[in-house]
């Protein structure tokens, strides 16, 4: 019986039915040569016409990035990337600035209605306005108008630049500084898109805010920014969703996200990665390597990140709080599931620098066929962060034999009136377990997918509902082959 | 319907454990439907194994024999399949299951089910309203429902459960394990009434238990002594009263 389910699951594996967003659009692209020196900084700036102080803006980070190794410390195997091989720059052809979603190309629009995500309003899901960033531009924004009757800016990076440069010189790297890592400054040497949001005071944003990333054309990588804004006593919910084609290479996606929340401003972020895993032998795969991270600038704002990591070959993230204001809060969940050869090292950082400020964080990872999985995080407190309070819980989940699960919390208290509890747990999923379910009629794939769902329950209830469904069902589909 | 009237056929069972062990060493066992089977031994006489090779749990190798379950070959099925064929299997000791409703859960084995029988699946509302009727006739609370699959429960409320599983999907052949009988009073009554509830002419039921007691509240149409691996002895209910009375010391060397 196991021997046959074993042979199931093989053969699934190797016939890579298991990513259905693998496919490839026939576009015609705009390319940059391969290779990354100032002239393919100053040539992404030229094409996308950007003006003087962006262009300077990015030198200045591609010299420091010029200065900047590899970082190390990640329990990763990763081989040194030859940023010389990709291509800095792609842009379908024909219509970089497309007006309306009637001018897109219909192509375009096609490759995200496969993707689940209809770009035409009246098919879109209701209540989620789409930035459709594809391979280095924003190739269409849903529901502008009606978000400008609000005051609300929602657009793609380009365009913010163009349209609002005072907003974007104001907070641009002020959150991640071009010279953070050595991710974060590639990604500000050549990022050419991204999409930007701009919340006004008082004003709670009716519907989802969305960025979709498809990664198209081979032999580059992505580079997006994402800014955002939820000025005093606004709220806003944005949604990150991301796939690629399935190709044997690596390709690196460094991608920069930057969120300010002002004074009683709330702002949650939810992603749900489902970048090309590559195969089971571990060939192709996306690399990972995001920087995220979000300012609590004033009194009692609050930040939420939420993040379900499904694909990629290598994943290397913190999403972060820096928890400037006063009694501001920082919440960080995460569900992060490595199969096959797949390797993650991902957490946050929590820092407390404001009074009675409070951060949550609650990691679920979860380790199946060869997967190595790894919690990082780091909890500091500031000297002057009195009060400051702090709860992590951090759970792994075992699949098989043959992965690993490992936590590495870093704790650092400058105050003594802080608190800050650690809770850890590793478990398996028994035998005993996927008995009993398959006892009742369930398949031994169904019997892991709802046992790993309850495992990360207290994360996906995070979620809003419309990517609760799709991140179930992506769990299930990232463990198929696990069991046997 | 026309149902084949042997439901369960146990020809010359041999199983031994991973380690290598014989536990069941010949087992020969008819089940007819609508019959109540007890199956009774002393600890380590291979009551468990037997359920558990019926039910096909990992871990068990049969060696020799042959199981036919309505017509079909038992063992050529993985457990799951047999679930979904109508074997059901009451837990001794039902397992944990973190972060599930159990409501969802039993949504989901139910829905397998009826997929399988080429049934229409039952929406959330069909089967609310499912559950609410069968707790109102096993007399359970509601309470049960939305919590996580037997995360918590008491012993009675695990048992509860178990009957309430069995009585939400309507097996052809249940096997209750109840070797170690370390139920008390109340749940032993919540067992009988729903073994007493579920029978019926196109339904078997197969009660293994260590002790008669349970036998004062369900009355089987068959006992069996199984003794190291072997049934050594089938009778009427009154073999169970005998046992009662004598002990398994009359039937051979207890293992």
């Amino acid at each position: 019986m196991t021997v046959s389910i074993d042979t199931r699951d093989t053969v699934r594996a190797l016939s890579g039915a298991v990513y259905k967003y693998g496919f490839v659009t026939e576009i015609e692209a705009d390319e940059a040569p391969p290779g990354l020196s100032e002239a393919t900084v100053r040539f992404i700036s030229a094409k996308k016409d950007e003006p003087e102080w962006l262009l300077e803006w990015w030198l200045t980070a591609f010299r420091a990035w010029q200065k900047m190794t590899q970082p190390d410390w990640a329990k990763l195997k990763l081989a040194p990337i030859d940023y010389q091989a990709a291509s800095y720059y792609s842009a379908p052809k024909l219509n970089p600035g497309p007006k309306s979603l009637d001018e897109v190309d219909p192509e375009l629009l096609r490759t995200y209605e496969k993707l689940g995500i209809p770009l035409k309003e009246r098919e879109a899901l209701a209540g989620v306005a789409v930035d459709a960033v594809f391979d280095s531009i924003s190739v269409a924004t849903t529901f502008k108008q009606q978000l400008a009757d609000l005051g609300i800016i929602f657009c793609s990076f380009g365009e913010a630049v163009r349209e609002h440069p005072d907003l974007v010189r104001k907070y641009l790297g002020t959150v991640v500084p071009q010279t953070d890592n050595l991710f974060a400054a590639l990604n500000s040497a050549v990022f050419s898109d991204g999409s930007f949001a701009y919340v006004p005071p008082g004003v709670r944003c009716p519907m989802e805010l969305s960025t979709y990333f498809r990664i198209n054309a081979a032999k580059t990588g992505q580079f997006e920014r994402t800014l955002l804004i939820a000025d005093r006593g606004s709220y806003v919910s944005y949604l990150e969703g991301c796939t690629a084609p399935q190709r044997d290479e690596n390709q690196l996606h460094a991608a920069v996200v930057e969120l300010v929340a002002l004074e009683d401003a709330q702002i949650k972020y939810s992603t749900v990665q489902n970048w090309y895993p590559g195969d089971a032998e571990g060939r192709g795969g996306i690399y990972n390597f995001v920087t995220k991270r979000g300012a609590c600038r004033g009194a009692r704002a609050k930040i939420s990140w939420t993040q379900v990591e499904t694909g990629s070959a290598i994943t290397l993230k913190y999403p972060s709080c820096i928890l400037e204001g006063d009694h501001s809060i920082g919440e960080f969940y995460s569900v992060a599931i490595t199969n096959n050869l797949q390797q993650a090292d991902t957490g946050t950082k929590m820092i407390h620098i404001g009074k009675d400020t409070r951060s949550t964080i609650v990691s679920k990872g979860i380790s199946a066929g060869r997967g190595q999985n790894t919690y990082r995080g780091l909890v500091r407190v500031q000297p002057r962060a009195a009060g400051a309070r702090n709860h992590t819980q951090c759970d792994s989940l075992l699949i098989g034999d043959k992965c690993g699960a490992h936590t590495v919390p870093y704790i650092e208290i400058r105050n003594p009136t802080a608190r800050v509890e650690h809770e850890a747990t590793t478990s398996k999923i028994s035998d005993d377990q996927l008995f009993y379910c398959r006892q009742r009629g369930l398949t031994p794939e169904d019997a892991v997918s709802l046992i790993v769902n309850g495992f990360c329950k207290d994360v996906l209830r995070e979620l809003p509902m419309e990517f609760a469904v799709e991140a179930q069902k992506l769990l299930a589909v990232s463990l198929e082959g696990s069991v046997g | 319907m026309e149902f084949p009237s042997l439901m369960l056929e146990i020809r010359n069972l041999h199983a031994r454990l991973g380690d290598g062990r014989e536990i069941l060493k010949g087992i020969d066992l008819a089940v007819t439907a609508g019959e109540v089977h007890a199956i009774m031994g002393p600890n380590g006489s291979g009551k468990s194994t037997l359920a558990a090779v019926l039910a096909g749990r990992e871990g068990y190798e049969v060696t020799a024999g042959e199981v036919t379950y309505l017509g079909r070959d038992l063992l050529a099925l993985a457990a799951d399949e047999r679930a979904r064929e109508g074997l059901f299997l009451d837990f001794q000791y039902p397992v944990e299951i973190p972060g599930v409703n159990n409501m969802y859960f039993l949504r989901a084995a139910l829905n397998a089910q009826r997929r399988h029988r080429g049934e229409p699946e039952l929406d959330a509302g069909q089967f609310l309203r499912a559950v609410r009727a069968k707790l109102k006739e096993l007399e359970i609370g509601e309470d049960l429902l939305q919590r996580a699959v037997n995360v918590g429960f008491s012993g009675g409320e695990k048992k509860r459960n178990e009957i309430f599983q069995m009585a939400m999907l309507e097996p052809r052949l249940a096997i209750l394990d109840e070797t170690d009988s370390g139920l008390d009073i109340d749940a032993l009554r919540v067992v009988a009434t729903g073994v007493n509830r579920q029978r019926r002419s196109d339904r078997a039921i197969i009660l293994i238990t260590h002790y008669q007691r349970l036998l004062n509240y369900v009355e089987p149409d068959r006992v069996h002594v199984l003794l190291a691996g072997r049934i050594v002895e089938s009778g009427d209910k009154s073999l169970a009263l005998e046992l009662e009375r004598g002990g398994y010391a009359a039937f051979g060397s207890v293992g």
